[in-house]
């Protein structure tokens, strides 16, 4: 278990930056996730930690000590590849004990240790099993048994889930938390899906085209945006350009171009953004924050579009010619068609002020 | 399991960080290609141009007083041409043929079509003299059939050496046509039938245009390896080739005369193989969509059926007789078979003595040693070359492929002129000995010859291999070392072991180069079974050239076995 620092670490390939003025720290232990869209610098990252690139500028520390150009198998690090990277012409067992044998441990203890590991991830029957003899799902358990049998200070993930089907993704993230938390590694994720990087994070770096956008937990990333791209990449918003008519003690009140008024809180803005009267602002208003019926922010509007999902009524709502999602739990009473009247609020509290 | 990191900045933990360090792995590749290839073809640009002076030697080559040269030049090329063309005829109508029709003796024919790539040239182009030669079997036979005073027809001159060709290159215009008809989607054409298109119209718009990438890269293949023809020419006494030319040249001591051919034979050989990758680079290759499903159209109507019946008996004979009459021949005693139309006594004496008699096997153990030696550089060679092209990036990769290419593409007989232009003195990259009349000049001549398969085969198979896996054994902690013997060999192997029997088994047999540089105390088996023709041993040599066969058959089978069916083509 070991604590990674990474500072002021530039990767550029030729010409073209992957990495760009980047900061972190990891603490020990904790599950920490690189969430962002293809080609944002997040496997980049990644490998530079592993050692698989060496960074343009820049240093990367575990626990305090430079490994930014250390070889590696060096590195003590556990790896689950995207593509699982087993060998092909071993067996599961030969495969899970291959880091064990680099570092030259006595046979029974090798035995011993493989025998617990396969356990761990419910593998304890396949042993002798060749790789393309098992399913997706299996072969990712065995990735993870070998990153993990050689007690890796570091475990570094990258999209281990996105070559799984919807139903096994979710049984095997629950999975991968568990054992993690079982062991208590510090591990590295890196993952373009939200609902992975939320369920399992303790915290999450948001990139896009090599920069960080934020750093934070779950729970901030979502409600605490610091900018448009995290509002907008982290569920899903309705993002309104507006401009500020008047602010009054906590009340920040704005209008829209079409004409739409609405009133929000100043607490509910993000850090660093001071709005001014006369000034243009950005409001993210998430579709659960609407509310039925009238009350704060009313808002009458023709629906466009219905969908049902079970849990939850999901409209499209034309409201002086700008589209609002909203969603509302669903409690039973009667759901609107398309074409017809509606009328909901949004509490201030749930309007959300950014800047850029 | 705590590991110890360690802090080492000592010169040999920094060096591999260095985006130097690269070069520095891949200068012995390139020091090889240098001192073998670059350098020997160099020696002999310099010996074309010295004369009485510089230019000398190109004016009498080119001179209209004595035309020798030039009309072997023109020879060579008309030879080529005409050889392309029926390559591509025979070929392609039989992919055809095999791929989209059904009719009885199909699986057979498609199995004996490939025959010709057993045969090792010199061997095949004796079986050709023996049947259809002056004193062949065929004309003898119709000859007394209907009692004539001469043969009716036979082989000989050109025409010897074109049919000759066909019956050997065909092969290279049947895998990749019959590769890109089985790739040929058959709802292309029946989406052109759909919009109204004829049989014709769907021919000339869909089927050549989808065929064209493989008809032209076939000959450009074709054209170079005719070009390149030694044997056929000097078994059926065309003297007037180039590679002719420049073995007479070299056997009447006019060494320069032949450097300068050689040289012009060159820039030919080479220009090709510039034309050839480009255009593979530039054409993509038809888009294989999956599942598809070959619609073989059966032969129904009774006429053709007997017809087809007809031809495929006779295919099957013309390619398997070449085999039988080596092996019929193999068995009947030396000196017996004078008129008649096949040999009248026979005997196992030649295969005992193959291995029982010391003068008989002993050619025999020449080319098994010294093919060993060429093999071993080769895989050393072959695996350093491949890993470096494929996981290793520096500049020069197009320059490292081009200079494994070129001894490929140089026909045997320049590269053993070059060899002798650089070798028959002391050379630094002799360890300054003089390699001519040596044991070791020929196992360097089949190294240098057979640079690329070992070269090719294992890149096709480290190109499959994915860099995370070996990344995997990194982040396991496994040294570059390690990796290398625990994943990247045992998983490359079945490429290698395929490249290096292919190597083993040519340079086991290889004659164009053999036969200007061997040193009569290492006589190889090609040579041997060149000098007991003309000893009139055709036993003896038959049986050389059945057991070559039998190996190449072999090397062939496990090729096979270890690639899993996948057809590897030449090219």
């Amino acid at each position: 278990m070991k604590s990674v620092h990474i500072e002021n670490v530039t990767k550029k390939f030729g010409d073209v930056l992957g990495v760009s003025e980047l900061n972190l720290e990891v603490k020990p232990g904790e599950f920490f996730t690189f969430l962002g869209p293809s080609g944002c610098g997040k496997t980049t990252t990644l490998r530079m930690i592993a050692g698989f690139y060496y960074p343009t500028t820049g240093k990367v520390y575990f626990d305090g000590q430079d490994v930014t150009t250390l070889q590696p198998n060096k590195r003590n690090i556990g790896m689950v590849f995207q593509n699982y990277a087993l060998f092909p012409h071993m067996t599961v067992d030969e495969n899970i004990a291959f880091g064990l044998q680099v570092r030259k441990l006595p046979k029974a203890e090798i035995r011993q240790k493989v025998d617990r590991i396969r356990g761990l991830v419910h593998l304890a029957q396949y042993g002798s099993r060749k790789i393309n003899e098992l399913s997706g799902g299996q072969q990712q358990r065995v990735a993870l048994a070998r990153a993990l049998v050689i007690e890796p200070d570091i475990l570094l993930l990258d999209e281990p889930l996105s070559n799984l089907d919807a139903k096994l993704r979710e049984e095997t993230r629950v999975e991968i938390k568990r054992i993690q938390s079982e062991l208590g590694v510090t591990t590295i994720y890196v993952t373009h899906d939200q609902t992975e990087a939320m369920s399992m994070s303790d915290r999450i770096m948001v990139m896009e085209s090599g920069l960080v956008k934020q750093i934070g937990t779950p729970q901030e990333i979502y409600h605490r945006p610091n900018n448009r791209f995290v509002a907008t990449f982290i569920g899903e918003t309705n993002m309104l350009e507006m401009k500020v008519t008047s602010i009054k003690e906590e009340v920040i009140t704005v209008e829209h171009a079409n004409g739409l008024v609405l009133h929000g809180l100043s607490g509910g803005k993000a850090d660093g953004v001071a709005p001014q009267v006369g000034g243009t602002i950005y409001v993210s208003i998430r579709p659960e924050a609407f509310e039925a019926g009238p009350g704060d922010n009313t808002i009458k509007g023709t629906i466009e579009f219905v969908e049902f999902t079970g849990l939850s009524v999901n409209y499209l709502i034309r409201v002086n010619g700008t589209s609002l999602k909203a969603m509302i739990i669903n409690g039973g009473s009667d759901i609107k068609a398309i074409g017809d009247d509606i009328e909901l609020h949004i509490p201030s509290r749930n309007l959300y002020f950014l800047a850029e | 399991m705590k590991q110890q990191v360690e802090y080492q900045t000592s010169w040999w933990s920094r060096a591999p960080r260095s985006p130097y360090f690269v070069y520095l792995l891949i200068s012995p590749l390139f020091l090889i290609l240098f001192a073998y290839v670059v350098y020997p073809f160099y020696s002999t640009f310099l010996q074309s141009f010295s004369g009485d002076d510089t230019l000398a030697n190109y004016r009498k080559f080119f001179s209209l007083e004595s035309t020798a040269n030039l009309e072997a030049l023109w020879n060579s090329v008309y030879i080529s041409i005409i050889s392309v063309i029926c390559c591509a005829v025979v070929g392609v109508t039989m992919a055809f043929l095999l791929e989209r029709y059904e009719f009885p003796g199909r699986r057979l024919l498609s199995v004996l079509v490939l025959v010709p790539m057993a045969l090792p040239p010199l061997v095949g182009v004796l079986s050709f003299t023996f049947l259809y030669g002056e004193s062949g079997i065929f004309p003898r036979f119709f000859q007394q059939l209907f009692a004539l005073e001469e043969v009716p027809f036979s082989l000989k001159g050109i025409w010897g050496v074109v049919v000759v060709h066909t019956f050997t290159m065909y092969t290279y215009f049947y895998l990749t046509a019959s590769a890109a008809i089985k790739g040929l989607d058959p709802s292309l054409e029946e989406a052109a039938t759909s919009l109204g298109a004829g049989r014709i119209r769907v021919w000339r718009k869909v089927i050549l245009p989808m065929l064209t990438p493989s008809i032209v890269a076939s000959s450009l293949l074709v054209f170079m390896v005719s070009m390149a023809s030694y044997t056929a020419p000097l078994m059926f006494g065309v003297e007037r080739t180039m590679t002719m030319q420049i073995y007479l040249a070299r056997t009447n001591g006019n060494l320069d005369m032949a450097a300068t051919q050689s040289t012009i034979l060159s820039i030919v050989s080479i220009l090709f193989l510039l034309i050839m990758r480009w255009y593979q680079n530039r054409r993509n290759y038809q888009n294989l969509s999956k599942g598809v499903s070959v619609h073989r159209s059966e032969v129904t109507s009774k006429p053709l059926k007997t017809i087809s019946i007809f031809l495929s008996f006779v295919g099957t004979l013309i390619l398997i007789l070449p085999i039988l009459v080596l092996i019929l021949i193999s068995f009947s005693k030396d000196g017996a078979w004078t008129i008649q139309i096949l040999p009248t006594d026979y005997t196992l004496d030649h295969y005992k003595a193959l291995f029982t008699d010391e003068r008989t096997w002993r050619p025999i153990w020449n080319s098994i040693q010294m093919g060993a030696v060429a093999t071993v550089g080769n895989i050393l060679f072959g695996v350093a070359a491949a890993y470096a092209m494929v996981r290793l990036s520096f500049k020069g990769k197009s320059l490292l492929d081009t200079l494994i290419m070129i001894p490929w593409a140089l026909p045997g007989t320049v590269v053993a002129v070059n060899l002798i232009a650089a070798f028959s003195t002391e050379s630094p990259f002799a360890f300054n000995q003089v390699l001519i009349g040596t044991f070791w000049i020929l196992p360097l001549a089949y190294f240098v010859r057979h640079l690329p398969l070992v070269f090719r085969s294992t890149s096709a198979s480290l190109l499959q291999l994915d860099q995370s896996i070996e990344e995997a054994s990194r982040s396991l902690g496994a040294g570059w070392w390690y990796t290398f013997k625990r994943i990247v060999l045992p998983l490359t192997l079945s490429g290698i072991i395929a490249g290096t029997l292919l190597a083993l088994v040519q340079s086991i047999g290889e004659f164009v180069a053999s036969i200007l540089l061997y040193s009569t105390t290492t006589i190889p088996l090609s040579v041997a079974i060149f000098q007991k023709l003309y000893a009139f041993k055709f036993g003896t040599a038959c049986a050389y050239g059945v057991l070559q066969i039998l190996l190449i058959l072999l090397v062939l089978l496990i090729s096979e076995k270890l690639s899993k069916g996948s057809a590897g083509s030449a090219i």
